[in-house]
């Protein structure tokens, strides 16, 4: 199956058709995305801030990210689960645009990068990584999730 | 100019308005900007209504908590009202009809007076139960209600994008 084959398969789905031609299921799907990016967001936010040696405990990252992990999983699968079904209901317009590719592609890479960098920056603590890494790190995180919502925000536009 | 809907009928004739309105990019930026100012504010007023509940950060003195958060927190709600009130300039007459957004504002302001009460109470009696993982009653409570407020007036403010109950646009001309 080509992946123009696969949107459209998502696209024409009982999923997506339903939420497509139900008045109230995409704004109330939207509304959990929104919730969702409250939680994501404290928690990317607080982790980072602390990277950069600006949030609360600047020696205890590696705490805060034990601590926030839960709700880090926890909002990443509802933001997951309410992002595919808004997805399904209008996936082939979404594979004509841009918007929605360098946001996932965004996606990705945040992902990735928080797994692997960013994890290992945390839980190496001050004493083996560098301050300077550490806040390189913390920044590049935010950027990476700032691409991603602004360009979840922009696929609304248009 | 004595109600409230005149004064929004004014508004939107102003020059400001209705560029505003009508731009390409100005607009779809001030609501990104909004949007995206809910992990700011809203993400971190998340993180300290759970460690109100005892749900998160249980190493984390309350009280730091609020010291270290309290800035971002504010700096994010001055970008979120700014940017809410702008929005509101683009488009005053529909919005102030709308039900959502009147909605929103009642949401608004009992998430600020409970935030207020909370604060008033913090400050007096913190250093008592600062590292406790279940903080008394009264603080749970206010950190229960400030979450269910404000995913009140996230949902609301999703919804003024809606317009099920819009009134006739025929009876918004003057």
């Amino acid at each position: 199956m080509s992946v123009p084959a696969v949107f459209t398969w998502c696209e024409t789905s009982w999923i997506g058709e339903g939420i497509r031609v139900s008045s109230w299921l995409f704004p109330v799907i939207e509304s959990l995305h929104l919730l969702g990016l409250a939680v994501i967001g404290g928690t990317v936010l607080v982790v980072n801030l602390s990277l950069l040696g600006l949030g609360p405990g600047s020696r205890s990252a590696a705490q805060l990210w034990h601590d926030t992990r839960p709700w880090f999983v926890g909002s990443l699968a509802v933001m997951l689960g309410s992002g595919l079904l808004m997805f399904m209901s209008e996936a082939e317009k979404l594979y004509y645009h841009d918007a929605f590719w360098v946001k996932m592609s965004a996606l990705l890479v945040s992902l990735v990068f928080t797994v692997t960098v960013q994890r290992r920056t945390v839980l190496g603590g001050p004493d083996r990584v560098s301050t300077l890494r550490s806040r390189a790190v913390g920044l590049v995180s935010l950027l990476l999730w700032f691409v991603v919502g602004a360009g979840g925000r922009w696929i609304g536009f248009s | 100019m004595n109600s409230p809907i005149e004064f929004c009928h004014w508004l939107a004739g102003t020059p400001g308005s209705i560029a505003f309105h009508e731009s390409i990019w100005v607009y779809p930026i001030v609501d990104s900007i909004h949007v995206l100012t809910i992990c700011v504010f809203l993400g971190l007023t998340v993180m300290l209504d759970l460690r109100l509940l005892g749900a998160i950060m249980p190493a984390t003195p309350v009280s730091r908590l609020i010291r270290h958060l309290m800035p971002w927190m504010i700096a994010g709600f001055v970008v979120m009202a700014t940017s809410g009130a702008l929005l509101f300039c683009a488009d005053p007459v529909r919005t102030y009809l709308n039900v959502f957004f009147r909605l929103k504002l009642l949401f608004l302001l009992a998430a600020g007076v409970n935030a207020a009460v909370f604060h008033v109470m913090a400050s007096r009696t913190t250093p008592r139960w600062d590292l406790d993982l279940k903080p008394p009653t009264r603080a749970r409570l206010a950190g229960g209600l400030s979450l269910l407020l404000w995913a009140a007036v996230v949902i609301c403010g999703r919804m003024i994008a809606y317009d099920w109950f819009d009134k006739d646009p025929e009876s918004l001309a003057r």
